[in-house]
């Protein structure tokens, strides 16, 4: 194949092996990779795409109409090695033909473990826990000291019950929750599985002591947590949000941890992220805060990798691909 | 806003009653009524039901730290019934300073290797505890840890804090998944096959449990397969320790266990610190022959500060929290209550333990 013929692709980090491999060895492709586990600074991710047939990336790259733009007209997929796609201006993307490839189901299970583990820890404390144990704090046993909220017997709401939703519910069930609900722009059929109960919005954060965020990030939800939602929920309640950032309105939600207005809260995403170290809400003790590490266990980013790798071939060579987004 | 602020309010009541330390309930015929005395502040609701009975008089210790030995030893003279936590040593001498009217020992836990019981059982006393009550707070708390541990939150929650968190990166921070896993329960009790049904829907692929012979009925109910210790060892990719704290089970957490163990292993203890040798446990984390464990319980308790496992990334330690739940720590204040009243008319307990 003459240099010409060769399919240019553009990588903006570097990825698990899994991944790279199956670029490698596709002869067809003339890989670029930002060789860094850095994000590729934007200049350079403008000029890298130059030409470019494919484009893998990750969720820390916007892709706008200036990158889309800065490609030009070879440009035929995106690969995005994540299940959201806020990143992505998907108008200007369907607009020009591009086809796009996602990673869904992959990381389903690894991040609703994850999700699950943030609302345990959240609930029963253990930052806390560990906190007073290295500073000296821990005295002895105590009866009601450090008592945080279990979840048999309570209420579980899930708002979006996709299939992270969904397989959070699953996650859930085992620990005595009484009653599961969910709430989205419809009921779904696979909630019966978990025997939940859709309901409004609005009652669902009433009547929940444990609020779970699963939905995807669009106009309708961006700033849906905020001082209303907060104000209805139970003084006892726990919040956990491992969908995006801009769905909470984090002034409110910390007003809400610092009044009592609810027990505590625990986020994997925040705005923007990296969230600063000055920020407030690092500031609570009610409030849990993970680096966005939902995804985050090496086999599942090694799949990951994989499917997005296998994404990216498949809409460079006009064939099905595993996991296309319907734009 | 951590604390119910019901639950507060009573106690602080029942303190104002009368003099600092003590605590005592008033009935008509006091001087009549069987003694009882009660080693720490526990939660309101036990306190009630002694109180309403109208059987006892019962005296506290109203406070949140363990009541001194010598204070203790004095407090039992006399005594027909003790109320304690498991920071009280019943052993012998305070069995002796308490004297021929004691009949019964209400312990609020469901551990018991805080009591001598072939001294409790020489005197004929009957002894109630906690089981059941608190299986769901502590194996909710066991499973916390363990995801905790294998994904590695603690090490999160400070990086997002102290600035190590730069933005999304492929493999920063990446842990070790249930999904496709073998679990390994090192005695498979009450509280061992509650932790395996919470652990099921994450995808686990296989149970496997060891104990001093099978459990059949209780493993049918996870499916869990029966294996040596070494297997058990050598197969789990997660491995909870939930035995109880017996001379069997001392120290059997060892170079001999960890050594075994594979190299992406998370390693689990809510059960005793006794039952684990701490310094192996170290070397264990420090050279890599396990990914991470994660402790409820430790010895001492509590850990001082400048105990190696605290230098260590890999290894989460909690201040023994298994059952604090608001409603658990309630529900087992009720029980110790009651176990003691029933032990004193004479009639089964709810919950007594067999000597």
């Amino acid at each position: 194949m003459s240099a010409q013929d060769m399919l240019k692709v553009f990588i903006t980090r570097r990825i698990p092996q899994e991944g790279m491999k199956i670029l490698q060895e596709d002869g067809r492709c003339n890989l670029s990779v930002w060789d860094s586990d850095e994000p590729v600074p934007r200049a350079e991710l403008l000029k890298g795409v130059a030409g470019a047939h494919g484009l893998l990336c990750l969720l820390s790259d916007r892709i706008d109409a200036e990158v889309l733009d800065a490609a030009g007209p070879n440009l035929k997929v995106i690969s995005t090695l994540s299940v959201g796609f806020d990143h992505l201006a998907i108008d200007e993307i369907k607009k020009r033909g591009i086809r796009v490839g996602y990673t869904p189901d992959v990381l389903t299970d690894t991040t609703a473990e994850l999700t699950v583990a943030l609302l345990l820890a959240t609930a029963r404390r253990l930052p806390e826990g560990v906190q007073e144990v290295k500073n000296g704090g821990w005295s002895t046993w105590k009866p009601l000291w450090l008592c945080g909220y279990g979840l048999s017997g309570s209420t579980v709401g899930v708002i979006g019950l996709g299939r992270i939703g969904l397989a959070i519910a699953r996650r859930l069930k085992p620990f005595g929750v009484k009653r599961l609900l969910y709430t989205g722009r419809q009921p779904k059929p696979q909630a019966q599985e978990v025997d939940g109960e859709y309901v409004p919005l609005e009652r669902l954060v009433s009547e929940s002591d444990f609020v779970v965020v699963a939905c995807s990030l669009t106009p309708d939800t961006q700033g849906l947590c905020d001082k209303a939602f907060f104000g209805k929920m139970k003084k006892s309640s726990v919040f956990i949000n491992t969908s995006r950032g801009a769905v909470v309105n984090q002034e409110d939600l910390f007003d809400a941890l610092k009044s009592g207005q609810i027990a505590a809260a625990g986020l994997d995403v925040t705005t923007p992220e990296p969230l600063p170290t000055n920020h407030p809400l690092l500031t609570l003790k009610n409030c849990v805060i993970l680096p966005h590490i939902g995804s985050a266990t090496y086999s599942t980013r090694g799949v990951m990798a994989e499917l997005s790798a296998n994404n990216l071939l498949a809409g460079l060579t006009g064939t099905e691909m595993q996991s296309e987004l319907k734009l | 806003m951590w604390c119910s602020r019901a639950a507060l309010g009573r106690l602080r009541r029942i303190g104002t009653e009368i003099a600092p330390r003590t605590v005592t309930g008033f009935h008509r015929a006091m001087s009549t009524l069987p003694k009882v005395y009660v080693t720490r502040k526990v939660p309101p609701v036990g306190l009630e039901i002694l109180r309403k009975s109208g059987q006892v008089q019962f005296e506290m210790w109203d406070s949140d730290d363990p009541v001194p030995r010598q204070e203790l030893l004095k407090k039992v003279k006399g005594c027909a019934g003790i109320l304690c936590v498991l920071t009280e040593k019943i052993d012998a001498e305070l069995l002796d300073a308490a004297g021929p009217n004691l009949k019964v020992l209400s312990t609020m836990s469901v551990g018991f290797d805080h009591l001598s019981l072939d001294e409790l059982k020489k005197r004929e006393i009957s002894v109630g505890y906690t089981p059941d009550v608190l299986t769901d707070a502590v194996a909710e708390l066991t499973v916390a840890l363990l995801l905790t541990t294998s994904r590695r939150l603690i090490e999160a929650t400070h990086e997002a804090k102290t600035g190590g968190w730069g933005t999304w990166r492929t493999l920063w921070l990446c842990g070790h998944e249930l999904a496709n896993s073998t679990v390994g329960i090192l005695g498979l009790g009450r509280i061992g096959v509650a932790i395996a049904e919470r652990l099921k829907p994450f995808k686990v692929k296989k149970f496997i449990y060891t104990d001093v012979e099978p459990r059949p009925e209780l493993a049918d109910m996870i499916q869990a397969d029966y294996v040596s210790l070494d297997e058990l060892a050598k197969q789990s990719d997660f491995l909870a320790i939930c035995c109880a704290l017996t001379p069997e089970t001392q120290g059997i957490c060892n170079k001999n266990l960890f050594t075994k163990m594979k190299k992406n292993s998370i390693f689990i203890n809510t059960s005793r610190g006794g039952v684990v040798n701490q310094e192996d446990l170290y070397e264990a984390l420090s050279t890599g022959l396990i990914a991470g464990a994660g402790l409820d319980v430790t010895t001492p308790e509590p850990l001082p500060t400048n105990h190696p496992l605290f230098t260590l990334k890999n290894c989460v330690i909690l201040p023994h929290i298994a059952s604090a739940s608001y409603t658990t720590r309630n529900a087992m204040s009720a029980l110790a209550a009651n176990n003691l009243l029933a032990g004193l008319r004479g009639e089964p307990m709810p919950k007594e333990l067999k000597l």
